[in-house]
Formats: structure tokens, sequence, C-alpha cells
């Protein structure tokens, strides 16, 4: 595919998300109750499978629409703290989109960037806090670095995905400081983040749909 | 076959389910069914600040059992220990504005913050109204809020939500009705155990394991573990281990003293341990102003207690002698 993406390849990217959501949901949800309440996989797969829903009903025209609609979505079905985090990163996104057609490179890594900013001003979470953002922070300065050297998109996300895995495996030693798992301290250690697992997915949804 | 004994219809259902009891039972009070939002009947009220909170469902009466006159304008219900979206507290905010702002009260949990904080953030771009939202966290419980989500709304809430109400029916301005509420937040501390883990519906099995002869000590609201699990203790030595740790944290002198059940223990056991809770604050220097004895902030079928302490100034006891009315708690009126 071309180096440019369109509304047509970020739907891809977004039933993508969808179906390995789906596929995932038990994985997400053991993963929660070992040290969260349980919920992760129910309530992404709710979400996912009514923006599935939303954008089969009426498809929009531009990147930005598909965007926003997905985390309006996302806001208003997920509930819990994944709601919230989930709609801010897809808002943050439609917002650097905007009304363009089509997203170069350049265009894909600030609009991911915009995402992980949004969840760090939704959760007020740092490195190191055993959250999504660690796993969604190296995918997202990979995808800046590789786009920034010159890489074809397909590669850059393809890097962006294994930063994106490394950065999730490395919360299994991390001592929870956010959420409910923050409330086991050391006992939440030896565990993998469930937001950490899910936004690998949303990563790797684009390293397959978008290149 | 399932374990799990109760009188619900589908476990999918049950909030859907209780709202319907709630508005056949409660005819002055309006509820939403679709959004899901309990309001007084005759909200918004012209020029009184509206009051809103919510959260996951699963802790009654709080919150819609505290929906009426002199307390709450209207009360958010969330899935079971799942916080509501921000959907519902915009509506709801909508709802209740009667012109001088609306405050939201808000337990401290990561979804509750999170989920409130958008809704504020879609009614400041909507309607431009006014919202305040004030943060309970009394739980002692939770030691090193430094490296945690930080201390959890529990007991403290239900006071804050009489309180802050009466404030709201005095005809204060939105300003002051937050301190007030915040007040009574900082000089409010809690502590809870379990005897018995709760089950929630729609997972149809208790939440954690704890042994016959055991209790934990430290819980939250939604069967997340305490700080640690001891043998099953008398009500006397119960008393001690919930009381000393709020005695440790905040100077007290005057209080409002609230045994809260968690949903399966009975009020015979509740005002044992009352009676211990004062006798220990009566040793230390303590005298109780006023109290309250009840399930009040449960966590379903959690056998259990915990003790709220809020240490009163004459502003406090005023505005909590001051009339409510609504299903949870009547007096005055």
């Amino acid at each position: 595919m071309a180096d440019t993406v369109g509304t047509e390849a970020l739907h891809a990217w977004i039933r993508e998300f969808a179906r390995l959501i789906a596929e995932h949901k038990d994985l997400l949800t053991e993963l929660d109750s070992a040290i969260g309440d349980a919920d992760h996989g129910v309530n992404l797969h709710r979400g996912m499978s009514a923006v599935v829903e939303v954008l089969a009903k009426e498809t929009p025209g531009r990147p930005g629409e598909l965007l926003k609609r997905t985390g309006m979505t996302l806001v208003s079905t997920v509930g819990g703290a994944s709601g919230p985090l989930y709609g801010t990163a897809f808002l943050r996104m439609s917002a650097i989109a905007g009304d363009a057609e089509t997203l170069d490179g350049a265009d894909l890594a600030r609009v991911l960037r915009a995402a992980l900013d949004g969840v760090v001003a939704r959760g007020k979470a740092q490195a190191g806090d055993k959250t999504m953002y660690d796993a969604l922070a190296p995918a997202v300065e990979s995808l800046e670095e590789s786009i920034a050297a010159g890489q074809p998109l397909g590669e850059a996300l393809d890097g962006a995905l294994r930063a994106a895995e490394q950065g999730r495996a490395a919360t299994i030693a991390m001592v929870a400081r956010k959420g409910r798992a923050s409330y086991l301290g050391e006992r939440s250690a030896g565990h993998q983040d469930p937001g950490a697992t899910s936004v690998t997915l949303l990563v790797a949804a684009a390293a397959a749909a978008l290149a | 076959m399932s374990a799990m004994k109760k009188l619900i219809n589908d476990p999918a259902n049950v909030v859907a389910d209780a709202l319907r009891g709630v508005a056949l039972a409660h005819p002055e009070l309006r509820v939403d069914h679709e959004q899901k939002v309990v309001y007084r009947g005759d909200a918004p009220v012209r020029g009184k600040v509206g009051l809103i909170s919510g959260g996951g469902s699963g802790h009654e009466p709080l919150h819609a059992g505290f929906v009426g006159p002199g307390m709450l304008d209207a009360a958010c219900a969330g899935e079971v220990f799942t916080s509501p979206v921000p959907d519902q507290m915009v509506a709801a905010t909508k709802g209740v504005d009667g012109g001088s702002g609306v405050l939201h009260i808000v337990k401290n949990y990561t979804g509750d913050i999170m989920n409130f904080e958008m809704a504020a953030e879609i009614v400041a771009a909507d309607t431009g109204t006014e919202v305040i939202a004030v943060i309970t966290n009394d739980d002692v419980a939770v030691e090193d809020s430094l490296y945690t989500a930080g201390r959890r709304g529990v007991g403290v809430t239900v006071l804050v939500e009489k309180i802050a109400g009466a404030a709201a029916d005095e005809g204060r301005p939105l300003a002051d009705v937050a301190a007030v509420a915040r007040k009574v937040n900082e000089n409010g501390r809690s502590m809870g155990l379990a005897l018995t883990s709760c089950t929630v519906p729609a997972a149809g099995k208790p939440t954690f394991d704890l042994p016959a002869d055991q209790m934990e000590v430290g819980i939250g609201i939604h069967g997340e573990p305490g700080r640690r699990r001891v043998p099953v203790a008398s009500a006397a030595e119960a008393a001690e281990m919930l009381v000393t740790p709020i005695l440790g944290d905040l100077t007290y002198k005057n209080v409002i003293a609230f045994v809260n059940g968690m949903g399966g223990t009975p009020l015979i056991e509740l005002y044992v341990l009352f009676a211990e809770v004062a006798a220990i604050l009566e040793k230390s220097g303590v005298s109780i102003a006023r109290s309250l004895v009840g399930p009040y902030i449960t966590s379903l079928d959690m056998a259990g207690a915990s003790v709220t302490l809020v240490e009163a100034d004459d502003e406090i006891l005023r505005l909590w002698d001051a009339p409510v009315r609504t299903p949870g708690l009547r007096w005055g009126i």
C-alpha cells in the first residue's frame, strides 16, 4: 500500500482492533482478574463491538470524523477507566487529523503522539507505573524515529509493534502505581498489565491494516 | 448448578430491574431508565445549586437512595461496581441545573474520576454550566497514597452528600457548597473490615476466598483486598482494629460517628460494634456529637462493617441536623 492512508484504511484498522479484542477478550479479563477488577476484556469488547456497528451504519467521510466517532462511542459504552482513556486517545487523534482526507507517515506519527498525550492527560500516568503508557510510549517513539529516518510506513509500523511488545513485556516486573492494581502494592509485580496488553493490540492492528 | 442464591431475574438486568423497583416504590423520584439516572421529582430546583453523585451499583442505598430534598438532586447508576459513563453525568448535570451551578460528588476511584472529569468537560463545552467536583478519599486502609491511586472514597461520602445537600438547601452559592463538602471530607476518615466476600451477580461466585475463621481488615467497597487477614475477632477487638488507625491519622475531639454495615451484617451486630467504638472514643477523650448506624454504603452481600469519624464543628452539626427526605435518610420533615 502507498505511504498515505485514507478513511478506508483507518476503518480497516478499527475493525482489525475490534477483531483482536474479541479474540483476546478472555486473556484480557484473566490478566485483569489477577491485579484489577476482571472487566477489561468484557468492557473493551462491548465498546469495540459498538464502534464497529456505528461505523458500519454510516461510514464517516474523513479520517478525523472516523476517529471522533470511534472515541465518542468508546466513551459512551465502555465505562470504568478504559472508556475515558481509549476515548480520549481517539478524540485527540481526531483533533490532529482535522479535515485532512489522507494521512502520511509523519501525520500518523503526530496522530499517535496525540493519542499518547491524551492518555497521559487523562490518566496522569508516567513511565513505569505499569499502565498502557508503558507499551504505547515506546511504540510512538519508535514510529517517530523510523518516519524521521525515512523508513516506509509498513516497516515503521512493524518497528512500533516490536517496541510495544517489549514495553508490554516490561510491565510484568513493574509494581503498579495507578488504578486499582496500585492497591496491591508489591503483589502487583509478576503480572502483565492488561492495559499495556490491549494497547499493543491497537498497534498490532495498525501494523496489519495500515501497511 | 450455581452456588449463587440471589433474588434476581437475570444477572445482566439487575441494575435496570432495581431501578424499576426504585421508581415504583418512590413515586416522588423520577427515574430515567434509559440513562439510568434517578432525579428528585421536582428537579431542577430554580436558584439552588444542584448536587449529583454516582458510581458503580451494588452500594445501595448509596447513591440513588440519597436523592431527595436536603441531599442529592440526582444519582447516576453504573453497572455493578463499574463507574457510570459520562453521558449519564452529562444528562444528570443538565437535569439538575437550576441556574446556580452543579456540584459533582465523586468517590476516589480511577474510573469514577475519569468519567466525571470527561462529563464536566462535555458540559463546559456544551452548556457552560458551572461544575465543581469534590473528591471523597477517606479510607485510611490505603497507607501509601504516594504510590497508589490514593485513598479510596468510602463512608464519608454519605456524610458529604447529606451535609453539602443541606448547604445547597440554604441557598448558598456553588463555591460555598463545594467548600463545605471538602471540609467534611477532610475532617473524615474511615476503615472497614469484611467477614465474607461479596458475590457480583454477573460473576456468580464470591470475589475472593475468605476462610470461615478469617476476616479481612482494611477492605474497600468492591471486595478489593485489604491490609491484612486476621482470625475472626470479637466486636471489641474489631472496633480497636478499625478505630485505632483512624485516630492515628487525624486529631478528633467532637465527632459524627458512623458505623456502617457492608450489606450482609445485621443491625444488632452493628449496634454491638457501635457500643465498642463509643467505649474506645470515650477512653480517647473524643465525644460523640451525632451518630449514624446502619447499612448506608454497602458492598452487595458482603458481611462486615466500617467506621467513619468526622470531626464536627457547629456548621457541620447544624447542616447535619437540617431536614432531609430521601429513601435512605429521612428526618426533620
